[in-house]
């Protein structure tokens, strides 16, 4: 915390290298010329993917490393975008598909997501700790059997294909290119935001209240609307990031939001680090390269195996995933630069 | 409905007990002769038309009854693990899951159904002693990474498995002595000539409603009339206060372990000769366990009877009567319970 106060109270002019960070500056140079260097296969589903899949870790991360939410249903929540653009836009399962254009089908699914986000929250901050994640599995694992079963509203096990990305500007946004530079700018803007809001009045609370529940409701804290409004904010995010899945996949389906794929985010977020908001991307970076070319060497078969075993290793010798590794072994000097939050965000 | 711990739980409500129990006493008096009435007399043509037919009706409510037996069998592990070490064994549907495997292949190669079933406890009893002295101790005190490590254990397990035994449907075969229908007392309807037709049952559903029911009993008993059992409520109490009494909490935990493991590892094989065993079911069973635990309250055996009885009730009649909803009925219940009794009906506030 005194960190924080420091870096805001401290010498008051900074110029903007160094507000920045020169590894933000860094980072953001090389994905912008990314698309110079990679082919289409590793701008889209090396690239895009991780993006998308590091954005639904991000909600999760705010809600744990900020919130103590350690939630398994960020999956259900960017399904729910998903499956809302499927129904209320277009696909070719000939089921609903009412055809709307995609700058209202979007931002709705993006703010059902939200809502549906923040009633979950509100069902699980009625518990705390460790129930939140029984809580959140038993939601997303009821969503996922729920989308299962029923056809009128989810069209059953098939779920909706042909969901096609929009054409706007002159452009075709699952084009490699276009589908990169959507994703990193929807990526980067949700980055930012987490980052700018764990230090904003409502950030600090929120940590606040995961250090000391009880101290701020005795000091005229209103805990649960300060949580479910997290809840309401990570839906945001994860709704976003739905949509972007939802053009990348050109489809979705019960399978996309089974309790697999909500266990891998979650594996995302703490392979990464749940300390600073880039960990959910490193986390998904190394994920999807597993994933991707863990096939090479253990076979399609095994990739779970592998994951697995590897996420026992991160848990087993570093609480604080990658990120964790890296603050043990990175050089001193660069280490305000980058450490630019409060610490003990872990959860 | 008088629970034995409702009353050592709140001492002062004991001198106005009386009247409320009372109370409590016409509505379950009430509600049994509901039931036997439903059970037992012909419905009349209206009752048929608002619950399909009594055949149906009961039928749901004995596969939920049997489901609910089974739910159980699951559940009381993961509630006793959960309730004496805090921690949240995520992998509970693997080790049901993994039960269920062995029972099988024991079943097959000896030709003895029992032998399948003690196996099934026995190795995951050894499975669930391992796992607690290898990983679980080396995290004590840690709840969010014990959790992670058993979520990380669940993933390769559910991996290591399809691997084993592939994708396959296995059907674990029942003896002869347990199989075959039997005919239950509820008359489900007149033939033109006045014969009574009765409803029939299979045999074995109702002998997985009476194990569960026996291992219920048994595990009260050794909860609460033998020594580790008073341990174990010691320990769910205050563990630091237990260990600082001169018992071994380690030994105990290991235990508890071992028991919830092996409980897990039975209710696969009984389950698995049931219903059948495929990937997937080991998901299907965690998520039964949780909303049992959470519905019935964390750590108590009773409320892990009454969370079963709930949601297999409410799963079976919810198939018949809203088909493809029976998921959102489960997760109603749920949330209604954690709304107006968020540490579960018979759960502690901490």
């Amino acid at each position: 915390m005194s960190n924080v106060a420091f870096s805001e109270t401290g010498p008051a002019r900074k110029n903007w290298v160094e507000r920045l960070g020169i590894g933000h500056i860094l980072l953001a140079l090389f994905l912008l010329i990314y698309p110079l260097i990679a082919s289409d296969f590793f701008l889209t589903t090396i690239g895009g993917y991780s993006m998308v899949l590091g954005m639904i870790a991000l909600s999760l991360m705010l809600l744990a490393g900020y919130g103590g939410m350690v939630s398994l249903a960020q999956m259900t929540i960017a399904g729910i975008a998903a499956y809302v653009i499927a129904i209320f836009g277009e696909n070719n399962s000939n089921v609903h598909g009412f055809g709307w254009p995609w700058w209202i089908a979007a931002p709705l699914g993006i703010f059902l997501a939200a809502v549906f986000s923040a009633l979950f929250g509100w069902i699980a901050v009625r518990t705390e700790g460790i129930y939140t994640i029984m809580i959140t599995l038993a939601i997303a694992t009821a969503a996922f059997y729920f989308a299962q079963q029923n056809y009128t509203l989810f069209n059953g096990f098939p779920g909706y294909s042909g969901l096609r990305a929009p054409e706007a500007f002159g452009v075709y946004w699952r084009e490699p290119v276009p589908f990169y530079y959507l994703c990193l700018s929807c990526a980067v803007i949700a980055y930012a935001a987490v980052l700018y809001g764990s230090r904003s009045t409502f950030g600090l609370t929120l940590q606040a209240i995961r250090d000391n529940p009880r101290r701020m409701r005795a000091i005229g804290y209103d805990v649960t609307a300060h949580k479910v409004f997290a809840w309401f904010l990570a839906g945001i995010i994860a709704g976003t990031a739905g949509v972007l899945l939802a053009w990348f996949n050109g489809r979705i389906s019960p399978g996309t939001i089974s309790v697999g794929p909500a266990i891998n985010i979650l594996i995302i977020a703490i392979i990464g680090g749940l300390r600073h908001p880039i960990g959910p991307f490193v986390g998904a970076v190394v994920v999807v390269l597993m994933q991707t070319f863990a096939i090479d060497i253990v076979g399609a078969e095994r990739f779970n195996t592998l994951i697995g075993l590897f996420f026992l290793v991160i848990v087993f010798i570093s609480p604080d995933g990658i990120l964790g590794l890296w603050d043990r072994f990175k050089p001193a000097p660069d280490r305000d630069s980058w450490h630019s939050r409060p610490d003990g965000t872990g959860v | 409905m008088s629970f034995p711990d409702s009353t050592d739980r709140d001492p002062f409500a004991a001198s106005s007990g009386m009247t409320r129990r009372q109370g409590w006493g016409v509505v379950a008096l009430l509600a049994a002769a509901v039931l036997l009435w439903l059970f037992f007399a012909p419905w009349p043509a209206w009752l048929n038309a608002v619950l399909l037919s009594k055949k149906a009706f009961l039928s749901a409510v004995l596969n939920g009854l049997t489901l609910a037996g089974l739910y159980f069998l699951v559940a009381s592990g993961f509630t006793l693990v959960f309730g004496l070490m805090r921690n949240v064994n995520l992998a509970h549907g693997s080790l049901y899951l993994l039960g269920a495997y062995i029972g099988y292949e024991v079943a097959n190669w000896t030709g003895y159904w029992l032998l399948g079933v003690a196996a099934g406890f026995v190795v995951l009893a050894v499975v669930g002693l391992v796992m607690q002295v290898l990983v679980f101790r080396r995290l004590e005190g840690d709840d969010l990474r014990q959790t992670l490590v058993t979520i990380g254990i669940s993933i390769v397990a559910a991996d290591l498995m399809l691997a084993v035994w592939t994708g396959t449907t296995y059907q674990i075969l029942v003896p002869d002595w347990l199989d075959g229908a039997v005919k239950t007392p509820f008359v489900t309807a007149y033939r033109s000539n006045g014969a009574a037709v009765f409803l029939t049952y299979p045999f074995y559903r109702l002998v997985v409603l009476a194990v569960a029911i026996v291992i219920g009993i048994g595990l009260w008993l050794m909860l609460n009339k033998t020594r580790i059992g008073m341990m174990i409520r010691a320990g769910v109490d205050d563990r630091e206060m237990l260990s600082a009494s001169g018992a071994n909490v380690h030994v105990i935990f290991a235990i508890v372990f071992a028991l919830g493991a092996g409980l897990a590892g039975l209710a696969g094989v009984v389950g698995g000769s049931a219903l059948s065993v495929a990937p997937g079911e080991d998901v299907r069973y965690l998520l039964a366990s949780l909303v049992v635990v959470i519905v019935g309250g964390m750590g108590s055996i009773t409320g892990a009877a009454i969370g079963a009885l709930i949601i297999g009730l409410a799963e079976q009649i919810g198939l018949v009567y809203f088909p493809t909803y029976g998921v959102v009925l489960t997760f109603i219940i749920m949330v209604v319970v954690l709304a107006i009794r968020p540490q579960g009906i018979m759960g502690r506030s901490q």
